[in-house]
């Protein structure tokens, strides 16, 4: 049995000292990541409240909010920094941790079918289960690294022992249980864009069974991932037995995706590519239309996104004065010399939308590098198609993209805010801070392009700007950095309606600022060599 | 006027030259091989011609016009196939086709049905379903149906079946009929033969040899290997002859395409009564030039 085992796994020990090579550095920024998530909601909470009681009527104002228990999850001793950390955390973890687990899995099975070095390496003294074996390997020590991390983070903050394990087996556990639902998508579609897909859509199912469940329903979170995860009562009792579902859960993915893997061919899915039409439809021409076409997929699942973030910020907006108590910190983060609270807290919400959804933005303007670095551009630019055209194009989009995407932030928030207070005139102040900070995302955009513009092998570090920013709106006014690095910041220039009076300067200097960039990304594309 | 017209092309990424200055014409209506090992710059060359890459030096002219400055001008009048199609994974190969095409300024849509026809391809499939010879066979067709005066071929045949491969040949000529020109890389000396009314080719970025093919006959040479009714003599004395071996009836030797003919007259002699003979490739032929220092740099572009 063992003989026929290895036999099935040869190579095992080449490949995934291989993978992890690959992997180091990218599973060592996830776990930094997600323990700061954890770790940064102690840190925060720590700060927020005066005192005691203050923190306790926080808490109860928490407890009654079915939007916020819908989003975080179960209400379980909120007036403790551990409580906090969990209820604030874990969910999030999770997903985080899953999409982890997700792209490891993906990048070494279904990709490398895709591309066609799976074959290569079958080829060789391989044997038929050693890839997918060591990709799950590498999934499951990125995930023991994770759940490490969070542990051992939360505990030299300071936290409780018992619930720093439960913290990090709930991390860890997650992310392995998703590696598994990964490993089963990687044998049902051929792509691994489905396969991103597929698994993004179980995460998201775990996650809406929970907030459902939470809200009213118990016995649907138990049908969640998440749920069983929050069910272990990190820092409120600290029960571990829910962990055994995880491990149970693991096995039943990870057989069942060997067993399609034995029954399958390399290169194909269980689920067969559909066909498509035979004749490009009217709309598929030129520069933007082709852009149009590549891109809308994203943009679409960017702005139903934007919407439910929105959303959910607008519902817990009018608690917004309640929850953050009245000290010093809370003050400040509020903006100086603010009157309202939930004025306060509804224009930073319009900043942090605007971050999330500098996401869609910066990944649309590092398109066409994908294009190139795919090979896809020759073929075109040898048509009479100009360059700098097909360069616009996909800038056209992008811009486009960034603006619907800010809109459909600010009609959650709107809805959302509306539906809990029956307030339906602020529509006004939300439009316009969604359309000022878009028009700040439009500023890494242009560095993005310009960078690309120079050379595709520098516009990433657009990642680096955005990243930055958000650095800036989470711990610039906390730890008080120079305004000279919270100013690199564009978000931190246009005021936020109610909180500050409009003012048109920033906003046309950022305009500015945004023109030029796209007239010198244009001009240095047109220069360069394109592979 | 020369379609294409290269004098001197110099091409440098980095420290490693990829083209030292190039020499290449097309004449109107001339079906032109350029022909060279991996790595020798023949892509790099064309993506020159195409206004993807900035020539370094050296001067460079397309259909009457700049490829830098005039691309999209002189694109309308060109269709290019690379060696290596990618496809965008979520698009149908009908769908590529089409686009190409309305990028190029239309194409003929009843040409389009016969050379999906002709090529068996199946257009509702999505590109990342497509094997490497669908994929070329969508670039193929996309080019082939546009109304234009010059093809650009970067070894566009390297993953068709044989079939498909003479339905691209017959393709080229037609096209050539019609008084357009070609310019196509290879490094398959057979089709370059079958195809070409020039070659030019290149080794390490320069032009070692370039004419008609009956002007480089001299390269080539024919491998003969025959069984004669009698014990042949005296066939050391033939010009051209190498690497000669008789065993009793039998007889193997190379000899220069331009002394074939004498070298048959020779072996009729003695009677022949079973002879293959084989043309040499490009491989060969490079070896014999260039003794075994064939490059071996990786392909300059990626």
């Amino acid at each position: 049995m063992s003989r026929l085992l290895g036999r099935e796994v040869v190579g095992l020990r080449v490949l995934l000292p291989a993978f992890l090579r690959r992997d180091a550095l990218m599973i060592g920024c996830w776990t930094a990541g997600i323990s700061l998530l954890y770790v940064s909601q102690a840190i925060g909470v720590e700060g927020l409240y005066a005192d005691q009681a203050e923190f306790d009527r926080a808490a109860e104002a928490m407890e009654r909010n079915a939007a916020l228990i819908a989003m975080a999850g179960p209400a379980r001793a909120l007036n403790t920094v551990g409580g906090q950390v969990t209820w604030q955390a874990a969910a999030f973890g999770a997903i985080t941790a899953g999409l982890m687990s997700m792209f490891l899995i993906g990048r070494h099975t279904r990709a490398e079918e895709e591309s066609g070095r799976d074959e290569l390496l079958r080829s060789a003294v391989v044997g038929r289960h050693a890839p997918q074996t060591a990709a799950l390997l590498v999934a499951l020590i990125a995930n023991l690294a994770v759940g490490l991390g969070v542990g051992l983070s939360l505990w030299a903050y300071g936290l409780p022992g018992m619930g720093s394990l439960a913290s990090g087996l709930q991390a860890g556990l997650s992310g392995a249980t998703f590696a598994g639902v990964a490993l089963v998508a990687a044998q049902l579609t051929q792509s691994v864009r489905g396969m991103y897909g597929l698994t993004g859509v179980a995460i998201g199912l775990a996650y809406l069974l929970r907030a459902v469940g939470d809200v009213g329903t118990p016995w649907l979170s138990w049908l969640s991932p998440i749920g069983w995860g929050q069910a272990m009562w990190a820092f409120s009792g600290d029960r571990l037995w829910p962990a055994l579902l995880f491990v149970a859960a693991l096995i039943c993915s990870v057989a069942l995706a060997f067993a399609i893997f034995e029954r399958r061919d390399v290169g194909s899915g269980v689920l067969a590519a559909r066909p498509g039409p035979a004749t490009a439809g009217r709309d598929l021409q030129g520069a933007f239309g082709l852009a149009w076409r590549l891109q809308r997929g994203s943009l679409y699942g960017w702005l139903v996104g934007l919407f439910v973030c929105g959303l959910a910020y607008g519902s817990i907006g009018n608690d917004a004065a309640d929850m953050f108590g009245d000290s010093e910190l809370s003050d400040a983060m509020l903006a100086a010399g603010l009157a309202d609270p939930v004025d306060g807290f509804l224009a930073s919400s319009a900043w942090m939308l605007a971050l999330v959804a500098a996401g869609f933005s910066i990944s649309s303007a590092l398109r066409p590098r994908v294009e190139e670095e795919g090979g896809r551009v020759e073929s075109l630019l040898a048509t009479a198609l100009p360059r700098g055209r097909w360069f616009a194009g996909h800038g056209v989009v992008t811009v486009v993209g960034t603006v619907l995407v800010g809109l459909a932030g600010a009609l959650g928030l709107g809805l959302g805010f509306g539906l809990v207070t029956s307030q339906w005139d602020r529509w006004g102040d939300f439009l316009v801070n969604a359309s000022t900070m878009s028009l700040a995302s439009l500023v890494w955009v242009g560095v993005a392009r310009l960078l690309y513009g120079l050379s595709a092998r520098w516009a990433p570090w657009a990642w680096a700007g955005l990243a930055l920013s958000v650095v800036v709106m989470l711990f610039g006014e906390v730890l008080s950095f120079p305004s000279l690095v919270m100013d690199l910041s564009p978000y931190r220039h246009p005021a936020l309606v109610p909180v500050e009076a409009f003012a048109w300067t920033p906003v046309i200097a950022l305009g500015g600022v945004v023109i030029v960039l796209w007239v010198a990304a244009q001009a240095a594309f047109a220069r360069r060599d394109v592979h | 006027m020369d379609v294409v017209e290269i004098h001197g092309l110099v091409k440098r990424f980095g420290h490693f030259t990829a083209l030292d200055g190039l020499d290449l014409q097309v004449g109107p209506g001339e079906v032109h091989g350029f022909l060279g090992p991996n790595g020798a710059g023949k892509s790099t060359a064309i993506r020159i011609l195409l206004g993807l890459l900035r020539a370094d030096g050296g001067t460079v002219r397309i259909l009457d016009g700049d490829p830098w400055r005039d691309a999209a001008a002189i694109h309308r009048r060109l269709a290019y196939v690379p060696g290596d199609v990618n496809l965008w994974p979520n698009l149908t190969g009908g769908e590529v086709i089409d686009l190409l095409g309305r990028l190029r300024g239309g194409l003929d849509a009843r040409r389009r049905a016969e050379l999906i026809d002709l090529f068996e391809l199946d257009p509702t499939k999505k590109g990342r379903s497509y094997s490497k010879g669908n994929r070329q066979k969508v670039a193929l067709i996309a080019a082939l149906a546009s109304d234009v005066e010059l093809l650009v071929l970067d070894e566009p045949t390297s993953g068709l079946d044989p079939i498909k491969e003479a339905a691209f040949q017959e393709c080229v000529r037609e096209f050539r009929s019609r008084g357009h020109s070609v310019l196509l890389s290879s490094h398959i000396l057979a089709e370059v033969e079958r195809l070409c009314d020039k070659v030019t080719i290149i080794r390490n970025g320069v032009a070692v040899e370039t004419g008609t093919l009956s002007e480089l006959r001299h390269l080539t040479r024919t491998s003969i290997q025959a069984e004669l009714a009698q014990p042949p003599h005296g066939l050391e004395t033939l010009s051209g002859l190498h690497d000669l071996t008789v065993d009793g009836h039998r007889v193997a030797f190379e000899i220069d395409t331009e002394q074939l003919d004498a070298a048959l007259g020779a072996l009729r002699g003695f009677t022949i009564t079973s002879l293959v003979c084989q043309p040499p490739t490009l491989e060969e032929l490079f070896l014999r030039h260039y003794g075994d220092e064939i490059p071996t740099e990786p392909e300059a572009v990626g």
